[in-house]
């Protein structure tokens, strides 16, 4: 921590918002590689010691953290973490999202057995649920949108794919929606409807028009794809409706009360960048952000002297010949917190450009860890570091 | 193709190869294909069209161009191209066609992102010279690269006849050749190296080349862990030097004895960073990749800092990442429009 940074921004107080049973959902967003799902993992480990009933939904966690949480295969269902502190009540589940398991379930659950069938097996819907862009999108808000009507947890934390972009992660679920129950798959389903009066009217092609889209289609695609894609839409009709009621309703899930968005960073440009851009679309979209997380920030308790001072001290300890090695180990610490004040210095630049956009986001600081985290004790380690945000500074 | 897990600097490095590359004359085509306007934020420009431009001139007179392929333009582009389509494209796009070829549609999107890079190396000039001694593409993360450069092969499968089909399996004999080199970019941290060990075992099965290991953002070892601990056993000598160095009293409770405990945690903590990195050298050497190392700057990387790291890249091995990555300068029948083949060559073999 830095105790002498000057804080005048909120603070982000993460324990009340994990102990408030009126919190519901805690979404996870940001850049990639900036500990999205280690942040998640860590917030349900706390609020599970806390006392609530966790599900961790994470997307595509690194192998040694899904072991930490007991997370061996990915199998699509939430899994009970053993090793937790369960004094107060609570548990802690987490599961790894498999996407074409996912959707696969979809299909099973509102298909007949024939028609579920014809739908797996067809090349056209393999490649799609096998992750082209925005199936992952769409499967992690589907399966979100899974747990919370299940209502077996009275916390779900979820990490968000490490999208292309910043939109996708919000804007993906929609598209794939509205295609799959689109004017557009219709047409290709069934082109002779579409030739009919009321397809005429509706796509204000004529038949002309119709004809010629299918037809460039598959001059395009050739044809044996585009009859692919003919049976898999024909297949998917009652199917129909579904994806986009459920994508609006996940949507407003997200809008509800009971949902805190968390955005993630690290104290880099790139990171935080992102981290503005996506306050901005959440505010857009009015959806409710609880604030900034950020991780790997460095600190140091010999902040009164700065690297200038240090730097030339390790000179002099170097280019005296006579101090031996003492002289030589000193010259070392001095250049290694040289290193470390200029690390805090660009760190705190960033952080500021941030906090001058953004003045209103609650930010919650993480120190920087020297390795990786393994297991539910580092998890634990973060989730203390979390909570023990310095006070709001009085104004001086 | 420069690839890397996420917040390791793959934009930083792609930026820098293409300076690199740029060396002597040549002439080199950096392209984005993620829509994040990385480029232009590193190049210190406005936002980039739609469109090839100049952004940066290399030492000896080389040039950078840049590119930020849409695929939705992309797409738009090549049904003008085959089918004169006119006023037919604003229909496509009315009723969501080109909406759904370029952000659903399996693959389309990363067949027009890969295709176009790809007509990018094989264009030439009126004297039939290649336009680009290089093509450098800042490329999807490394979870994803596999799958992007492989979606032709897919697309192919998927539409197995017409121009589409053909389209993609150009561009995967281009991907697949020596020319092409698959450059993964990482941090000497724990979950960026597993991911570099998951890619290049994922690249190899597809049969995809892989070009060089990039470590990135490497910081000095000033001090090991036998250091620290030697330290440990000298506080009070500590204490004295730095009061010789002028930073106070070195006595018990004097300015300078107090900095001996933060300053020895603060080296612990490197030192324990140093023991876990060289753990990461470890697996990435066991790779058995031409090995880059690419230094932090301080002060993070602004256009001066790009240079920089061009010149560390030039210093290194030349043919780890610019040798093989010759892109059209490699290719069949005609030399670049710049410098010769053979002399570029030379110089890089001189300077490994």
């Amino acid at each position: 921590m830095n105790p002498e940074v000057l804080r005048d921004v909120p603070v982000l107080e993460t324990d009340p918002l994990l102990d408030d049973p009126a919190t519901r959902i805690v979404v996870c967003c940001g850049a990639g590689g900036v500990g999205k799902t280690t942040s998640a993992a860590a917030l349900g480990l706390r609020a599970a010691e806390r006392g609530r009933k966790v599900v961790v939904l994470t997307i595509d966690p690194a192998r040694r953290l899904a072991q930490s949480m007991g997370l061996t295969e990915l199998d699509n269902t939430p899994r009970r973490v053993p090793g937790i502190d369960t004094a107060r009540g609570g548990e802690l589940h987490a599961m790894m999202l498999d996407m074409k398991r996912t959707f696969d379930e979809i299909v099973e659950a509102h298909a007949d057995a024939d028609r579920a069938r014809a739908i797996l097996d067809n090349p056209f819907y393999q490649s799609l649920s096998a992750g082209f862009a925005g199936t992952q999108e769409y499967m992690a808000m589907e399966k979100l949108g899974q747990l919370r009507a299940r209502d077996a947890w009275d916390l779900i934390i979820v990490d968000t794919p490490p999208s292309r972009s910043a939109l996708d992660f919000l804007d993906a679920p929609g598209r794939l929606g509205s295609f799959l129950d689109g004017r557009f798959i219709r047409l290709l389903a069934a082109p002779a409807k579409a030739g009919g009066r009321a397809g005429l009217k509706m796509f204000s092609l004529g038949m002309t028009g119709v004809s010629m889209v299918t037809g460039t289609l598959g001059k395009l695609l050739g044809t044996g794809m585009l009859r692919d894609v003919q049976t898999f839409v024909a297949a998917m009709d009652t199917l129909f409706g579904g994806f986009r009621t459920r994508a609006d309703a996940t949507y407003r899930l997200l809008q509800a009360p009971g949902t805190a968005f968390l955005v993630v960073a690290a104290p880099e440009r790139d990171a935080l960048r992102e981290a503005a851009y996506f306050v901005e679309r959440l505010h857009a979209d009015r959806m409710p952000l609880a604030g900034l997380l950020l991780n790997r920030v460095h600190g140091s308790s010999a902040g009164e002297l700065s690297a200038e001072r240090a730097l030339a001290a390790a000179e002099t300890l170097e280019e005296d010949a006579d101090g031996g090695a003492p002289h030589r180990l000193a010259a070392g610490l001095l250049t290694l917190h040289a290193e470390r004040m200029r690390v805090i210095a660009r760190e705190r630049r960033m952080r500021d450009r941030f906090t001058a956009l953004h003045p209103e986001v609650p930010v919650a600081e993480v120190a920087a860890l020297p390795g990786d985290v393994h297991d539910l004790a580092g998890l634990r380690d973060i989730g203390d570091l979390l909570a023990a945000q310095p006070p709001v500074p009085q104004q001086r | 193709m420069v690839t890397g897990k996420g917040g390791t600097g793959k934009t930083t490095v792609a930026a820098a190869l293409a300076l690199a590359l740029a060396d002597a004359g040549k002439r080199t085509l950096l392209v984005e294909v993620e829509g994040r306007q990385g480029i232009a934020q590193l190049f210190e420009t406005e936002a980039l069209p739609y469109e090839e431009r100049k952004i940066a001139v290399a030492p000896g007179g080389g040039e950078v161009f840049a590119l930020a392929i849409d695929a939705e333009r992309a797409l738009l582009d090549y049904l003008q191209m085959f089918y004169k389509l006119g006023s037919a494209g604003r229909a496509l796009r009315k009723i969501g066609a080109i909406d759904f070829a370029t952000t659903i549609a399996p693959g389309v999107r990363d067949v027009l992102l890969t295709g176009k890079a790809c007509e990018a190396v094989r264009r030439r000039d009126r004297a039939g010279a290649f336009v680009y001694d290089a093509v450098v593409m800042d490329a999807p993360p490394t979870g994803r690269i596999t799958r992007f450069l492989g979606v032709n092969d897919e697309v192919a499968g998927l539409a197995r006849v017409g121009p589409v089909h053909h389209q993609a399996q150009a561009v995967m004999r281009v991907l697949k050749s020596p020319e092409t080199a698959v450059h993964l970019v990482t941090l000497l941290e724990e979950m960026p190296v597993q991911e570099t060990l998951d890619g290049v075992a994922e690249l190899r099965g597809a049969g995809l080349p892989v070009g060089a290991a990039v470590v990135n953002l490497v910081r000095p070892a000033v001090l090991d862990a036998a250091d620290v601990t030697a330290a440990d056993g000298v506080r009070a000598e500590l204490a004295e030097a730095f009061a010789t160095a002028g930073l106070g009293g070195a006595r018990r409770g004097g300015k300078a004895q107090r900095l001996v405990d933060p300053l020895l945690r603060q080296a612990r903590e490197h030192a324990e960073r140093v023991t876990l990195e060289e753990r990461q050298r470890a697996e990435i050497a066991a790779l058995d990749l031409p090995t880059l190392e690419l230094p932090l700057l301080w002060d993070g990387v602004d256009l001066a800092g790009l240079y920089t790291l061009a010149a560390a890249l030039r210093a290194q091995d030349g043919h780890a990442v610019t040798g093989d990555l010759g892109g059209s300068s490699g290719g069949p029948g005609g030399g670049p429009s710049g410098a010769p083949d053979d002399d570029g060559d030379e110089r890089e073999g001189a300077g490994a």
